[in-house]
């Protein structure tokens, strides 16, 4: 696969090559199943050495579809595994966590849906039936489920909490309520088509995904991208990160029931979504990539330098008061701490594992687009807590701003796309980093130059694994303002 | 706390008098493609081939060649640029609340002429003021970013009386995103089994019409299409908040849909 070392693996070498994987200080970062031929099957492990070295790509059939678990040596290829013991049937012998994660309990799909020998447009057969839910005795224990409809307008997910009186003694989020089979429906697709589905995965994700899926075709066909289209995908990323980071300080405002700064944030938020359909007809920044570059041009209008200083300083005037708000302060500090080694053991990425001391940032580590040309600040926290979380995100707001100040100041002009022609059976790794973190895409190529296999693994698929480390043993007060330090998206997770 | 009291009154109003004044907020943001049935070309199809959600088929005898749904339109653009004679343009018409179904499939002639002038169906108590239970069936969570910003001080969906409700007791709507996943199915069935009558049902997003891009398939639904009645359809991907505010006031008949037959009323919106 473009994009990685690979090295080959027996089912057998699988454990000992993770152990010494974790020794050298490497780190996984996911894993998928693919069909290369019918009643075949290979998994495919992706592995980071020390940062700012290639990534390595471990594959390894499983033609009898079972293999060792990894999982209690990297725990974060738990919740991998489990998602490929659902879509494509594969158990994992010794895994600590046997049960379905992906899939429902009472989905009986006839065939693995993920094999392409699943018809893409058969329901699956599904009879409700009660959650596997650990048992939680003692007299006073409360069990609280909550969801998947939420109050206010929330995605959907069911969060199940065991406490007493106000402390919880154990927290159980049930996600992919809204699983919409989303890497099924590129299978068969022509490579430049796919760039629609991408957009569509996680909505306030839209770009990035767009422009991961982008940058792993582009690898797999040897592309090259005109300078003009990869300035502006590193301006829109950056405006695609603005809005979301603005959105979170308005939504952890609102937690702190601070009105006023939760009213703030969210019209920070407005601007700059205002900007973006400006810039290019979608306020979700949709609709404008292709593999080779872009479909249209960038609309970089007139007085757009003034509105980004105007900006800045309103948003450096906002953050600038939370930061002085005492009350604020009082609910982050200490709370939901997470640490560095459970952070880097449950895979935690972007601003998350950024706060807990794990300074990682594929924008300067694996640049892409037009990222090997800048310096980039990557704000680091050591203490883990709410707080460290929301100070690495209020420095990447200005770091972002900064970058889009550089990069309107030297603007690159030409061509908008270069040719970008499918190949038969090549394979490609894309990869960016969204506003929650490291998104990677996979694809796989058939003999026809069409795509036989995608594969997505969002930033938030990491960190909601991560999340309920930070909330046992806390107390349900602090609990929404623990998730809203998160900054989960829901869908990129579900998928 | 004090402090952030005198920073909000500083800071003044923020708020567009929209849809009473001309500010949207939505200068350059793309809507439907528009269809020119006589630009367009015998034995073409490359506009099908991009229309990944089936928005657009091959009408077989007919004056259009072209079957358009807006209910399927994820509003990608594919079509306008493959179009190799301009018979599809961008636009920016993404008000396009409809009471019918049938209203988001464009027809060559308007069939019903007084389209516009919808016939009263909702109870004189709901004129005024709305409450809403928002449910996300599967969504890309794209439609809930825009949700949330109604309650930003631009658009303060409160000063048109309208409220989002935690519970499906108080609520007079039923708003769903999504595309009705396996998984979501039963608990939005409830969510609508909970709320009193009179209730109404507004289908938000190109997927809560018909699944758009994500419809069907092992997990994924097609809407609420032969699943719940639907009183406004939204297609859009996602609606911009504008739009939303449009058909939320066309539901409680504050404002006229603009949208009949698959023909978009309002041109002259930004030149």
């Amino acid at each position: 696969m473009k994009g990685a070392l690979e090295i080959r693996l027996a089912p057998a070498e699988l454990q000992s090559a993770c152990e010494a994987l974790l020794q050298d200080g490497g780190r996984m970062q996911m894993a998928w199943a693919w069909v290369p031929s019918p009643g075949g099957i290979e998994v495919c492990y992706l592995a980071t050495q020390d940062a700012q070295q290639s990534f390595v790509l471990w594959r390894c059939s499983a033609t009898d579809r079972s293999l060792p678990s990894l999982a209690g040596i990297a725990p974060l290829l738990g919740w991998y595994e489990r998602e490929i013991t659902d879509l494509f049937g594969v158990s994992f012998t010794g895994h600590p966590e046997p049960y379905p994660l992906v899939l429902q309990e009472g989905a009986r799909p006839i065939k693995p849906p993920l094999d392409p020998a699943y018809p893409g447009d058969t329901a699956m057969p599904f009879k409700r039936q009660p959650a596997r839910i650990p048992e939680v005795l003692g007299d006073d224990v409360q069990a609280l489920p909550f969801g998947p409809v939420r109050a206010d307008v929330m995605e959907s997910a069911q969060f199940l909490f065991f406490y007493l009186g106000e402390h919880i003694l154990h927290y159980q989020p049930r996600l992919f309520f809204k699983h919409r089979g989303m890497e099924k429906r590129f299978e068969g697709l022509e490579p430049a088509l796919g760039v629609v589905l991408a957009e569509r995965v996680s909505g306030v994700g839209s770009f990035a995904h767009a422009l991961a899926y982008c940058q792993a075709i582009e690898s797999a066909c040897d592309c090259v991208i005109p300078p003009r289209a990869e300035w502006a995908r590193t301006l829109l990323a950056e405006f695609e990160r603005l809005y979301n980071h603005l959105h979170y300080f308005g939504h952890l405002a609102d937690t702190t029931t601070l009105k006023v700064a939760n009213v703030e944030g969210k019209l920070l938020e407005e601007r700059v979504k205002q900007i973006n359909a400006r810039l290019c007809g979608s306020r979700l920044l949709r609709n404008l990539l292709r593999p080779g570059g872009l479909r249209r041009d960038v609309n970089v209008y007139t007085g757009l330098s003034e509105e980004l200083q105007k900006l800045h300083l309103d948003i450096s005037r906002y953050l600038g008061q939370l930061s002085r708000t005492a009350g604020y302060l009082d609910r982050l500090i200490d709370t939901g701490v997470l640490n560095r080694r459970i952070a880097f053991d449950q895979g935690a990425t972007g601003p998350v594992e950024r706060a807990s001391g794990l300074d990682r940032d594929l924008r300067r580590d694996h640049p892409y687009a037009a990222y090997g040309n800048v310096q980039l600040q990557v704000p680091v926290r050591e203490i883990g807590d709410a707080n460290a979380r929301a100070e690495v995100r209020a420095e990447e707001i200005g770091a972002s701003m900064a970058l889009i100040a550089r990069l309107l100041a030297d603007v690159r002009h030409g061509a908008l796309c270069g040719s970008c022609m499918p190949l038969p059976n090549v394979e490609g790794l894309g990869w960016c980093e969204s506003p929650r973190g490291a998104l990677y895409y996979a694809v796989h190529f058939d003999e026809a130059g069409k795509l036989r296999r995608v594969k997505i693994k969002s930033p938030s698929f990491s960190n909601w694994r991560v999340f309920p480390y930070t909330v046992h043993d806390s107390n349900m007060m602090d609990y929404a303002i623990n998730e809203a330090s998160f900054g989960l998206s829901i869908a990129g997770c579900d998928r | 706390m004090p402090v952030w009291t005198l920073f909000g009154l500083m800071r003044g109003s923020a708020t567009t008098d929209w849809p009473a004044g001309e500010d949207d907020g939505q200068k350059n943001a793309l809507g439907m493609p528009r269809y020119h049935p006589e630009k367009c070309e015998a034995g073409c199809r490359e506009c099908v081939a991009v229309c990944l959600s089936g928005a657009l088929t091959l009408m077989h005898g007919g004056e259009a060649r072209l079957n358009v749904d807006y209910g399927r339109c994820v509003v990608c653009q594919l079509c306008v640029e493959v179009c190799p004679t301009g018979a599809l343009e961008t636009s920016n018409d993404w008000a396009f609340a409809a009471h019918e179904r049938d209203d988001l499939r464009w027809k060559q002639a308007l069939q019903s002429p007084e389209a516009a002038i919808v016939k009263s169906r909702i109870e004189g108590a709901f004129k005024r003021s709305l409450h809403i239970r928002h449910v996300d069936a599967g969504s890309c969570n794209g439609c809930e970013s825009e949700l949330q910003a109604l309650n930003n001080p631009f658009y303060n969906l409160h000063r048109l009386g309208i409220f989002f409700t935690p519970s499906p007791r108080f609520a007079d709507v039923l708003l769903v995103t999504g595309t009705v996943t396996y998984a979501m199915r039963d608990a939005l069935l409830a969510t609508y089994e909970a709320m009193p009558e009179p209730k109404w049902v507004m289908a938000m997003g190109t997927c809560a019409i018909s699944g758009g891009v994500a419809a069907g398939g092992y997990s994924s639904g097609h809407g609420l299409e032969g699943l719940l009645p639907v009183d406004v359809y939204l297609p859009g991907c996602p609606p911009n908040p504008a739009a939303i505010i449009h058909a939320l006031l066309v539901l409680l008949e504050r404002a006229s849909p603009r949208v009949s037959d698959g023909h978009h009323m309002d041109i002259n919106r930004h030149e």
